[in-house]
């Protein structure tokens, strides 16, 4: 175990040096450093927000089922199959049929693609029909389900990162995060509230008129004017959506002196809008925002022009804010904030300064207590250590890791365990001198025996860090990627670069007392 | 081959010891349970500096106390002037919630600010807990598995309630000493059961050896000639590992105190169960040179 080709040492010296240069990065000026990569801080040390997002699917579910029933009552119509007593529930639609029609009824939801969708990816349909007790039963599968909170998580998340974007911070990261969640990291940002608040909120709009007669086609409902505080009749039917805006933009109005939101309409919401306001002169139109009346204005000229203002008592903050939603888009359901952490950049500070310190200090016990025991193996194993702390600095460099506080412990940790496989080495080579007068040969036994202890117990603890790296989330899975990568390094230290140098010692030292102490 | 220590003079005495304490964890942790974190119950957890040098801990739960939360609690948190307030409240999610806070606060308190703010919904919390726990049940099972392909059964058995010990009266004490148990504690035991695990099997590793080397040397001697053999490996890295974590626990800042105060307990009951739980086991189930040799065949 002693010997080492040429070769082997220079691929050695190459390896350490390449990996130690990488680390420098992170010291250096990344613009003239060839390496343009650096270790990330993350959000506990540098400060800023981390946001956990969930879609709320089901109104979204509610919504496709309202329209299923449409469409499946429409299309037993056109076949001419009698059905009857549709009904809504939770998450599933009822309805009756002539019990000679069952099997047929039964039969087309199975072969009918346009009734009932069949997904070749998942092998299954998008919807489930059941009869039970001479009722149909119709709800979403579970591959239904998926598809439509894929494509919700979709929508949503294009419209959170329009959303941060538009507030301008600083590298925001907006990943998903498992079936219906979005997380946002928000590095450097302390007080995440405005965020939060454009976050809470699907900014749907529509522009619609109010009514007095309650029994129109399309339905009405009464919602409240936020100005006023009085309820309003309001018909459900959409003259201009937010989906027609193309720009918004908060303006002072000169003539009455208050801050609104002027809009451009596309084509299409210019010549709805157009012929809406030209019919409905006189009309009083409700401008809804998140089912709440933001104002009612009156009618009293044509708009063509396809722009206009929204008025309803706004600070400039708020009509800033509100144009921002608008420019956007409307999210495809609500988002609720299910986690949410926040660390101000003095904290972020303060815990880089103490992380480092006791790495520091971590450091210099252990280097000192391991010169006291072995003297100038010692010094061989303190020389491995350093260099190990630089090559995992390296390795964090390339993949351009995150280091959270829990991850310096981690490498303080590591700092403390690497010396155990030097530690069992020289402990061996002890034993091994007291029985062997051949020092070469003592040496050598005291590594090869000494193997497979050292391999097991690090297998055990990359077991324990592996899974933390699964299980784990946020600032402790820093703690075990700091850790696994700790114990390669280590190793590769230890087996090395301090076999290495104790190779070239004792070799020279052959004839001359070497002790361990 | 002479043995310095008798270790093994002592295997039914610490038994006994750990056994009670392993009870009386058993005990508090059903009857007492863990103070779980934010992260784990779920509710919202600020850090608070106050600049103002009058204030008192009485002052910020007074202020705090005005403000209608449930589960309120306001403790000292390092350096002079910084406060952790922890609360429950239905409306977490709602994304006004802290600026109300702040708004309300503001009547009561000046010159404070919110150094750090974590607000974990009841869904999160659960599944943090649930993933926590999984993932220290199949830490162990892992373990578990590794151990038994690599030795016998009966050191598996051995390493296995080794590990149980240390885990048990870490948590016991925690629970004890009303310690908050967040995602970070959960770090912990999976490294504690790392070291432990590691510890024990370098004394297994000599065990194992020494078993091929002398057929006549009963098990009850032969484990304590291994633990000698090992022992001043065993300190050493106790030692160093024990080092590195007294400078987290002293300098590492207040975030990382419960996280190094478990490593501490877990390294110094590591230490202990390797020489005096895991070896015992190996004892009271007659390991012999026949153990090693039946798998061979």
């Amino acid at each position: 175990m002693l010997y080492f080709s040429r070769l082997k040492i220079i691929s050695i010296i190459v390896f350490c040096f390449s990996l130690i240069f990488f680390s420098f990065s992170n010291f250096v000026n990344n613009e003239d450093f060839f390496l343009k990569k650096k270790v990330n801080l993350g959000l506990d040390l540098q400060g800023g927000s981390y946001l956990l997002l969930e879609v709320d699917k089901n109104p979204v579910i509610n919504q496709t089922l309202q329209s299923k029933l449409t469409q499946v009552r429409n299309y037993f119509k056109k076949k001419e199959i009698k059905t009857f007593d549709y009904k809504l529930g939770k998450q599933v639609v009822f309805f009756k049929s002539d019990i000679s029609d069952k099997e047929k009824i039964l039969e087309l939801f199975k072969n009918d693609n346009e009734l009932n969708p069949y997904f070749d990816v998942y092998k299954s349909y998008q919807y489930n029909v059941e009869l039970i007790d001479n009722i149909f039963e119709l709800t979403l599968t579970k591959y239904g389900i998926i598809e439509i909170e894929q494509s919700l998580l979709d929508q949503a998340i294009e419209i959170v990162r329009k959303r941060v974007d538009e507030v301008g911070t600083n590298e925001p990261s907006i990943t998903k995060s498992g079936s219906n969640r979005i997380a946002v990291e928000l590095p450097g940002l302390d007080n995440p509230d405005r965020i939060k608040s454009l976050l809470g909120r699907t900014a749907n709009l529509t522009f619609r008129f109010v009514t007095q007669n309650t029994d129109a086609s399309f339905g009405s409902e009464k919602l409240k004017d936020l100005d006023t505080g009085e309820e309003l009749n309001v018909s459900k039917r959409v003259i201009i959506s937010g989906d027609n805006l193309i720009d918004a933009k908060p303006q002072m109005d000169n003539i009455n002196n208050e801050t609104v939101v002027s809009f451009t309409l596309d084509r299409l919401g210019a010549r709805k809008f157009g012929r809406a306001t030209k019919n409905g002169i006189g009309k009083q139109l409700a401008i809804v925002l998140d089912n709440q009346i933001i104002s009612a204005p009156v009618i009293r000229d044509v708009i063509a022009s396809g722009s206009g203002q929204i008025s309803g008592g706004f600070t400039f903050q708020s009509a800033t804010d509100l144009s921002l939603l608008l420019r956007s888009g409307a999210l495809p359901a609500p988002l609720d904030i299910i986690e949410e952490r926040t660390v101000g950049p003095d904290l972020g500070e303060d815990s880089i300064k103490a992380g480092v310190l006791s790495l520091i200090i971590g450091f210099i016990l252990v280097i000192l207590y391991m010169i006291y025991k072995y003297r100038l193996f010692g010094l061989i194993s303190n020389f491995a250590l350093i260099i190990n702390l630089f090559m995992l600095l390296g390795f964090l460099t390339i993949f351009e890791a995150t280091l959270t506080l829990p991850g310096i412990a981690g490498i303080i940790l590591t700092v403390g365990m690497a010396v155990d496989a030097n530690v069992l080495i020289f402990e061996r080579i002890k034993e091994e001198l007291k029985k062997e007068k051949n020092k070469v040969i003592a040496f050598d036994n005291g590594y090869t025996l000494s193997r497979t202890a050292i391999l097991d117990a690090n297998i055990t603890t990359i077991i324990a860090a592996l899974i933390l790296f699964v299980f784990g989330s946020g600032p402790v899975k820093g703690f075990s990627v700091t850790l696994s990568i700790g114990i390669l390094t280590t190793l590769f230290s230890v087996y090395y670069i301090a076999r290495l140098l104790t190779s070239i010692y004792v070799i020279k030292n052959k004839n001359n007392e070497v002790t361990i102490t | 081959m002479t043995s310095k220590y008798f270790f093994n003079k002592y295997y039914n005495l610490s038994n006994i010891i750990s056994l009670i304490l392993f009870i009386i964890s058993i005990f508090f942790l059903i009857f007492k349970g863990l103070n779980y974190g934010v992260d784990f119950k779920g509710g919202t957890l600020i850090e608070l500096r106050s600049d103002n040098t009058n204030y008192k801990t009485e002052n910020i739960r007074g202020a705090f106390n005005k403000l209608n939360l449930d589960d309120l609690s306001v403790k000292k948190f390092g350096a002079e002037g910084d406060y952790v307030i922890k609360f429950k409240r239905s409306d977490l999610n709602k994304p006004d919630f802290i600026k109300n806070l702040k708004n309300d606060l503001d009547n009561y308190l000046e010159d404070y600010s919110f150094r750090r703010v974590e607000n974990v919904g009841p869904k999160v919390s659960a599944e943090l807990l649930q993933d926590g726990v999984t993932a220290i049940a199949i830490a162990l099972a892992a373990m578990l598995i590794y151990i038994w392909f690599r030795f016998e059964w009966q050191f598996s058995i051995g390493a296995i309630i080794a590990i149980f010990h240390d885990v048990i009266i870490t948590l016991g004490i925690f629970s004890l000493m009303s310690l908050e148990i967040n995602l970070s504690i959960v770090a912990a035991v999976l490294t504690i059961v790392g070291y432990s695990m590691n510890d024990t099997v370098v004394i297994f590793d000599r065990v194992r050896e020494n078993l091929k080397k002398y057929a006549d040397i009963k098990i009850f001697d032969l484990t304590n000639l291994s633990i000698n053999e090992t022992l001043s490996r065993t300190l050493i890295t106790s030692v160093t590992t024990l080092l590195a974590l007294l400078s987290i626990f002293f300098f590492g800042g207040e975030i990382l105190k419960g996280f190094s105060f478990a490593m501490i307990l877990g390294v110094i009951l590591g230490t202990y169960s390797s020489i005096f739980i895991a070896n015992p086991v190996l004892v009271y189930f007659k390991v012999s040179q026949k153990t090693l040799i039946k798998k061979e065949d």
